[in-house]
């Protein structure tokens, strides 16, 4: 496996040349997952994207460097502390540096030359394919993608001559990945989002979650989908709920302080009964708190959010194969219950690449609304059922009245203040949650039953803790297993009792500084977990870091 | 029920209030444009103007104080074929719902908006709304109040509304013809109503109104839109009614690629083919 970092400032191209790489990567057959650490800014400041890549699956980044693409002698200075000895330093002639593992190419120059300042990026990756011993071969069909026809020659010539300038370095490893797809959290959960049907996004643009909505209104017209851009949360969810109510399948993305605008209305669709998916896409808080990084410190917040009681399920999003499948069973869940589901992901995932198996769309069950009613008797909304649901019919499309009210209501939606119909209609509804816990998802076990040590974690902490489990165990043989949640809310029970139970220590493991799951754990279930690594400044916990903490014994 | 009948039920609003002009004046603009009821969609949010689409038989949606504008935009956006209609107040347009206001007119969705507008909050008991006089007197402005009134109809005009009138609901013939005319403008159409609160205005009687509007008559041209800035300022010791500003605009449906085919979003159907197409630009 290797590790590649490339660092500059903002606006210098970091971004496009990380794609191209990836992608070219992935082609030649690598397993590649790719980080990206970006500050709140279009210009200068320090950016970084880590790309790591082998033969076998890779969920989480590392920050132990094989390689370092430096545009600037700033990132050669933060970067080459966690460069091994063997490892290299990419940069143009013109960067300062003296470290004896610098590879330094007149790359600006060269291109300048080729009559292209800006396909300087270009001769970096025709420069690192040959260091890996890659081909060309999917040089081409890549960079098409990337750039304008009329840079197109330039940039392949580009590619060319840092291909030549330079000796094969490291073996190529030849995975079995290249029929496989590369993408992004968000983008994953956009194609599961319509893939499961949806019609209508509104959002307003925040970071992270901004990249949803790019993806969708790119692929809109195509795909039958209206995006939106609201006037702010409180339009954007109010929207998504009016949409949904008239029958078109419905999501709001944002995050956390977007949230915060949208909590009354998700009481709305809670009380309404009108089915509503809500993504947030975390980054930290409070307030304005670190915009372009990572967090999971909204769990307790939106298991809470809005005033007063109704069902809700909350699905945290572990990796991109969920992004995908648990957008959809979300959309299945708020139909078939019409509750609020809110999916957690936040800006570590969502922006991240990583390679998964092309999505399957055979089996993919969304509910959908009632579109008859034959009684003889009045169509009521919120009709006492056995099970707390009620037939959902869609206004204008029979000749019966679908009334909805945020007061109390009736069975027929009307106001009431009645105790009678009040503790009635409470029930009715709290009622849903008896069959919604019973197709909970209980959290993926990983290691064996031999364990002693027992990690807990949920969401995008499962590729950073799958491998921190593996680490621990091949220093102490199958001593240490896992539980990560993606279900979240209500929180499924089972296996973490049978685990628990087996535990010596339970350490969870969050990006947060108060362990907001082992909180609702103790809440709960009354299982305590005995230890913490909490991590709360704006970057993810790696593999090796949760490990290192645990053998350093470096722990709240 | 007959077609194209609406059936009014009983109300919780204090006797003599001008909500029950407004309620009986839609009631037969519905019925004279021949909608049928179980195509009609009302819409509010929270106040007493907001419990109308709890009065009159039709779908209902009673949503959020001051949301029911991008609610009502959604509703009309997913099925082009329902009449939306929002009946609401003036604290729950241009307070609570203020910034719904300005960018809904922008959006230009094809709805129709009653403020039901009586310078006071009533469900409240009473405290200053954004039209309030400047020196009214409540129990929370007890200095009287000290802000400008918003001018909503001159701000409507300014924003690019397509469609702004101003009615009184003492002129109940005029009431209903502009809400017709409301109801079958294509786009976004705001009519600001007058009306007495008679438990909590006592400045903005029945008679306060009744002795200052007067009906713009057929010399008045209502696509100039200069002319109809300088008649929606006049709100002093004269107050015009009617349809103070008109202009042909395309609409939200009309531009946005998804729906200018005219079949209703809820319709629409995902082609699996093309999510696999877009599955594959990945690999």
């Amino acid at each position: 496996m290797y590790n590649l970092l490339i660092g500059g400032e903002a606006g210098q191209g970091i971004e496009t040349t990380t794609a191209i790489l990836e992608k070219l990567l992935k082609q030649s057959g690598y397993n590649v997952f790719t980080s990206r650490d970006f500050m709140s800014r279009v210009r200068g400041g320090h950016n970084f994207s880590l790309i790591r890549f082998g033969t076998e699956i890779i969920q989480s980044h590392s920050e132990k460097l094989d390689g370092i693409i430096a545009l600037t002698d700033e990132t050669v200075e933060l970067h080459r502390g966690k460069l091994n000895d063997s490892g290299f330093i990419l940069c143009d002639s013109t960067l300062t540096t003296t470290d004896s593992r610098a590879i330094k190419i007149n790359m600006n120059e060269m291109a300048k030359n080729l009559g292209n300042s800006r396909a300087a990026g270009s001769i970096a990756v025709g420069v690192i394919l040959k260091l890996f011993g890659e081909n060309l071969d999917y040089v081409k069909d890549v960079i098409s993608t990337f750039v304008k026809e009329q840079y197109l020659e330039i940039n392949l010539k580009a590619v060319e001559e840092g291909y030549k300038s330079v000796e094969i370095r490291f073996p190529h490893l030849q995975g079995k990945y290249s029929d496989w797809m590369i993408l992004s959290g968000s983008k994953a959960m956009a194609l599961g989002a319509i893939a499961a049907g949806l019609r209508f996004y509104s959002a307003y643009p925040m970071s992270p979650s901004t990249a949803l909505m790019e993806y969708l209104a790119s692929k809109g017209d195509q795909t039958e989908v209206v995006v939106e851009q609201a006037e702010d949360e409180i339009a954007a969810i109010n929207m998504a709920i009016g949409a949904s109510y008239a029958g078109a399948r419905a999501m709001t993305g944002t995050s956390g302080g977007g949230f915060c605008l949208m909590v009354e209305a998700l009481g709305l669709s809670g009380i309404a009964e009108i089915p509503l998916v809500v993504v947030d896409v975390q980054r930290p808080g409070p307030a304005t708190g670190l915009p372009t990084r990572t967090e999971q410190s909204d769990l307790k917040f939106v298991i809470s959010a809005s005033q007063g009681e109704f069902p809700r399920m909350v699905i945290a999003i572990r990796n991109h194969n969920d992004a995908f499948y648990q957008t959809i069973r979300a959309f299945h869940l708020a139909e078939k219950y019409q509750i609020p589901v809110i999916i957690l992901s936040d800006q570590y995932l969502g922006d991240a690449s990583a390679t998964v198996k092309p999505f399957e769309l055979d089996g993919i069950e969304v509910a959908e609304p009632a579109n008859t009613y034959e009684g003889n008797e009045e169509y009521l909304r919120y009709k006492y059922t056995q099970d707390g649901i009620s037939p959902r019919l869609l206004p204008g499309k029979t000749n019966n009245f679908v009334s909805i009210d945020s007061d109390e209501h009736d069975e027929r939606g009307w106001i009431t203040e009645s105790s009678e119909v009040r503790n009635k209609m409470m029930a009715k509804r709290m009622k849903k949650l008896e069959n919604l816990r019973k197709e909970l998802q209980e959290p993926e076990f990983i290691g064996t039953d031999s364990f002693e040590t027992l990690l807990v974690g949920w969401g995008s902490t499962y590729g950073p803790i799958t491998e921190a489990v593996k680490i621990l165990n091949e220093k102490a043989t199958n001593k240490y297993a896992a539980l990560v949640f993606g279900d979240v809310y209500p929180l499924p029970q089972k296996l973490l009792k049978e685990k628990s139970d087996k535990a010596r220590r339970i350490i969870n493991v969050e990006q947060n500084a108060t362990g907001q799951l082992a909180d609702l754990i103790r809440e709960q279930t009354g299982i305590t977990c005995t230890e913490s690594i909490l991590k709360y400044d704006g970057r993810q916990i790696s593999g090796e870091e949760i490990a290192e903490h645990i053998q350093k014994e470096d722990l709240k | 029920m007959s077609k194209n009948t609406f059936c009014t039920y009983e109300t919780a609003w204090c006797p003599g209030c001008g909500n029950f002009s407004i309620l009986d004046c839609l009631k037969t603009a519905l019925e004279e444009l021949g909608k049928d009821p179980y195509e009609v969609m009302m819409v509010a949010g929270i106040g007493q103007a907001a419990k109308t689409p709890q009065y009159i038989s039709a779908n209902t949606f009673c949503g959020l104080h001051g949301r029911s504008l991008p609610a009502a935009a959604a509703i009309k956006i997913a099925n082009v074929n329902l009449t939306v209609v929002v009946d609401t107040g003036d604290g729950d347009s241009y307070g609570e719902g203020g910034n719904h206001f300005i960018h809904n007119i922008r959006r230009n969705v094809d709805i129709t908006h009653f403020v039901h507008d009586n310078q006071i909050y009533a469900l409240t008991k009473g405290q200053a709304s954004p039209t309030s006089m400047e020196g009214l007197i409540t129990e929370v402005q007890t200095d009287g109040s000290m802000n400008t009134p918003l001018n909503p109809v001159l701000m409507a005009i300014a924003a690019g509304s397509g469609f702004v009138a101003r009615a009184f609901t003492g002129h109940k013939e005029q009431l209903v013809s502009i809400m017709k005319q409301a109801i079958e403008y294509e786009g976004y159409a705001i009519v600001d109503i007058l009306q007495p609160c008679i438990s909590f205005n006592k400045v903005n009687t029945f008679g306060w109104y009744n002795k200052r509007v007067y009906e713009l008559d057929s010399s008045y041209d209502p696509t100039n839109k200069l002319d109809a800035m300088q008649k929606a300022m006049e709100f002093n010791d004269k107050i015009p009614l009617g349809v103070l500003y008109r202009e042909k605009k395309s609409t939200f449906h009309q531009k946005n690629v998804v729906l200018k085919s005219g079949v209703p979003l809820l319709n629409q159907k995902t082609d699996a083919t093309i999510v696999k197409s877009l599955i594959k630009e990945f690999i």
